[in-house]
């Protein structure tokens, strides 16, 4: 395999505190406590499933945290937003209610979806988020339709579409990149790169890690940048959004990161990921996100360990509150199952 | 004064006009649209009336297109994609089945894809296995999927009037062999595509013959001939085959005690084994004359040698013999 990514994926290579140059104090903090709240929730998630109380899958993206909060910073509510399998971050990112995930995942009516999506099926289109589906790269199409409409509504909102580096492995995704080219929409591909695809390598599926090779083909601008590092995505984001808004067509994100736990639940992976070792691993653990802002707000003095503590403290505690309240919400209706197949 | 008279398919472009000059949230994306090849005369024109911006020709990317019109209709749009092959639409299958069927149900019915995918059945002229196939029943067997067959002039122009306008996914599937049938067409009415559903199409009292799309044409045509031999046949049009509704077909069959399905898709698992299935569950136990027939196409693919299609497709001829062996 080519690496044309060349220290991007490199586990040892960009373990120290981030740049956080010219960012406010505000902003860095917001970023700092989003990231640690979807970190919270998805450990929560993680527990949850392992003792049993969610039945159906888990697909968690802690460490992978910076890419949806730094994105996330430059939409709007009246942007269109897809995402896949991997969606818990995309979703709290404009969303921060983890109570509804929770419910959601537990299957109860209160959650993002009424109880029929469960962690795969989100929703929550008033906040942008359109939708979340496990058909790898099965939304990429609807985010292009919702971008392309976007400009026959004649607005500046944008489409935006989550997917990993598996999904470049599907054919809609270059039909997709080839479409919203040739249309000029205004389009976001967001590429979660984080080296694996279910138990395999990218080594194993692609001649070279770096999918931006595609926007390349497509003739769409592109960055790729280190995916665990939230003020250079945010600055990333930033720079291809205010572009597509000004109706100059689709871009391209690649975001280099990886995942902490295996493909789906709790657990490392590491006796079934083929190339993924506990080094491997516990590296990507020295290249957290959270741990590199919060390191490089504390060496500039905009932040000490004490507030962690108290940020901890409290999404505890909010975080343990909204477990058991969604725990003891009820499940849906019986006849919801044949109440939504149409629209009335 | 003479009335003006319609075709099929300028039935099928007046209701398009319609649509695009009065909804603004209306697009058609497909291939062909900007070409006189693919779509016969049911599109002629529209790019140059309403511009290319809502009338988009496009790459050779069925799946893309079909998911950019689902996500366009989750934005507030209601496009419509035009596959001139239904065939070349099941490249279009995740984006149908998987996105636009589930995407209500999924989310609790927060939010529904209402755009309309219009498949058309090309079949004859020696095109063979790949241009030709009559897939509705594969459509039908997805819940939330809306499937329509419209087989007269005033319904190809009023059944996709009521699919764009209906908030649900709608397959609209026309056939070229129905674009030469010539009518008036009456005053133009929005209808609810929820209301819509079998319709009697002409009356009789000694068989009800049940058909969809190009074999609801035979079965018509079949009720002539039949009347010739001393059988008078009711002939019902499905219209809307998913989901549907077996009521009025029923209550035909109730009266005349012998049913015929004729199917233009495939027998085997086809849609005409649903609709018998649908309705003979229904009807008391030796209420019917004589065995329920269907009558569809072999379990095999479209030849192309002329000779070998005249052989496999369905004819009126053979909708009269099946009906005529039940007199026997």
């Amino acid at each position: 395999m080519k690496n044309q990514l060349e220290s991007l994926s490199n586990p040892e290579a960009f373990q120290s505190p981030i740049e956080i140059e010219n960012f406010d104090r505000d902003t860095l903090v917001r970023m700092l406590t989003t990231m640690i709240m979807i970190r919270k929730t998805e450990k929560q998630l993680a527990l949850g499933r392992k003792n049993g109380l969610i039945g159906g899958p888990v697909h968690l993206g802690a460490g992978q945290e910076a890419i949806a909060v730094g994105v996330s910073e430059y939409l709007r509510k009246t942007d269109r937003v897809f995402g896949a399998h991997r969606s818990h971050s995309h979703l709290l990112a404009l969303n921060p209610d983890f109570y509804r995930l929770f419910a959601e995942v537990l299957g109860k009516e209160t959650g993002f979806s009424k109880g029929m999506g469960g962690s795969m099926h989100l929703f929550d289109q008033p906040s942008g988020f359109y939708g979340s589906v496990p058909i790898v790269a099965g939304t990429v199409s609807l985010a292009v339709g919702a971008a392309i409409a976007a400009k026959l509504q004649d607005s500046d909102d944008i489409g935006v579409a989550y997917m990993g580096d598996g999904a470049l492995e599907e054919g809609v995704v270059h039909e997709s990149l080839n479409l919203s080219k040739i249309q000029n929409a205004p389009m976001l591909f967001v590429i979660e790169n984080n080296l694996f695809a279910s138990h395999m390598h990218i080594s194993l599926r692609q001649p070279s890690d770096m999918v931006a090779r595609f926007a390349q083909a497509n003739d769409i601008p592109y960055e790729v940048v280190d995916g665990n590092d939230v003020v250079s995505v945010s600055k990333a984001a930033n720079r291809l959004i205010d572009d597509i808004r000004l109706g100059k067509g689709p871009r391209f994100l690649e975001l280099v990161t990886y995942r902490w736990y295996g493909h789906v639940d709790w657990r490392d992976d590491v006796d079934v990921g083929v190339k993924r070792s506990l080094t491997d691993i516990n590296n990507w653990k020295a290249r957290d996100p959270i741990a590199r802002l919060t390191a490089a707000m504390i060496a500039t003095g905009l932040w000490s360990q004490h507030q962690t503590e108290k940020i901890n403290q409290r999404l505890d505690n909010e975080i343990d509150k909204a477990w058991n309240k969604a725990i003891n919400d009820p499940y849906p209706s019986l006849d919801s199952t044949l109440k939504h197949v149409y629209s009335n | 004064m003479l009335k003006k008279q319609f075709n099929y398919g300028t039935a099928i472009c007046t209701a398009f006009e319609y649509l695009l000059e009065k909804y603004p949230e209306v697009f058609v994306i497909g291939q062909g649209l900007w070409s006189p090849w693919y779509v016969g005369n049911s599109m002629t024109d529209l790019d140059k009336k309403f511009g290319v911006e809502r009338v988009i020709d496009t790459p050779v990317a069925e799946s893309a297109c079909t998911g950019a019109a689902v996500g366009a209709s989750l934005a507030g749009m209601k496009p419509i994609v035009v596959h001139p092959r239904m065939d070349f639409m099941l490249y279009a299958i995740d984006p149908i089945v998987n996105q636009a069927a589930k995407w209500s149900h999924m989310f609790g019915g927060q939010a529904n894809p209402g755009l309309t995918v219009r498949g058309i059945i090309n079949r004859g002229g020696e095109q063979g296995a790949q241009h030709s196939q009559a897939l509705h029943a594969w459509f039908s067997h997805v819940p939330g999927l809306r499937v329509v067959m419209p087989s007269t002039v005033a319904d190809a122009r009023d059944l996709l009037i009521a699919s764009v306008l209906c908030n649900d996914p709608v397959v609209y599937i026309d056939d070229r062999w129905l674009y030469d049938q010539e009518d008036e067409l009456p005053p133009l009415v929005e209808l609810d595509l929820t209301l819509q559903g079998p319709m009697v199409t002409q009356t009789g009292s000694d068989v009800t013959i049940v058909a969809s799309g190009h074999a609801s044409l035979l079965a018509r045509e079949a009720y002539k001939q039949l009347i010739d031999k001393d059988i008078s046949a009711e002939v019902i049009d499905i219209r809307v085959l998913n989901p549907l509704n077996v009521d009025s077909i029923v209550k035909s069959v109730k009266k005349t005690r012998r049913l015929v399905v004729v199917d233009s898709g495939w027998l085997s698992a086809g849609f005409s084994a649903e609709v018998l299935a649908s309705v003979v569950e229904r009807l008391p136990v030796n209420l019917l004359r004589s065995c329920p027939i269907r009558v569809a196409l072999p379990n095999a693919s479209a030849p192309t040698s002329r000779v070998l299609e005249q052989a496999y497709y369905t004819s009126t001829i053979d909708v009269v013999d099946a009906v005529k062996k039940m007199f026997d």
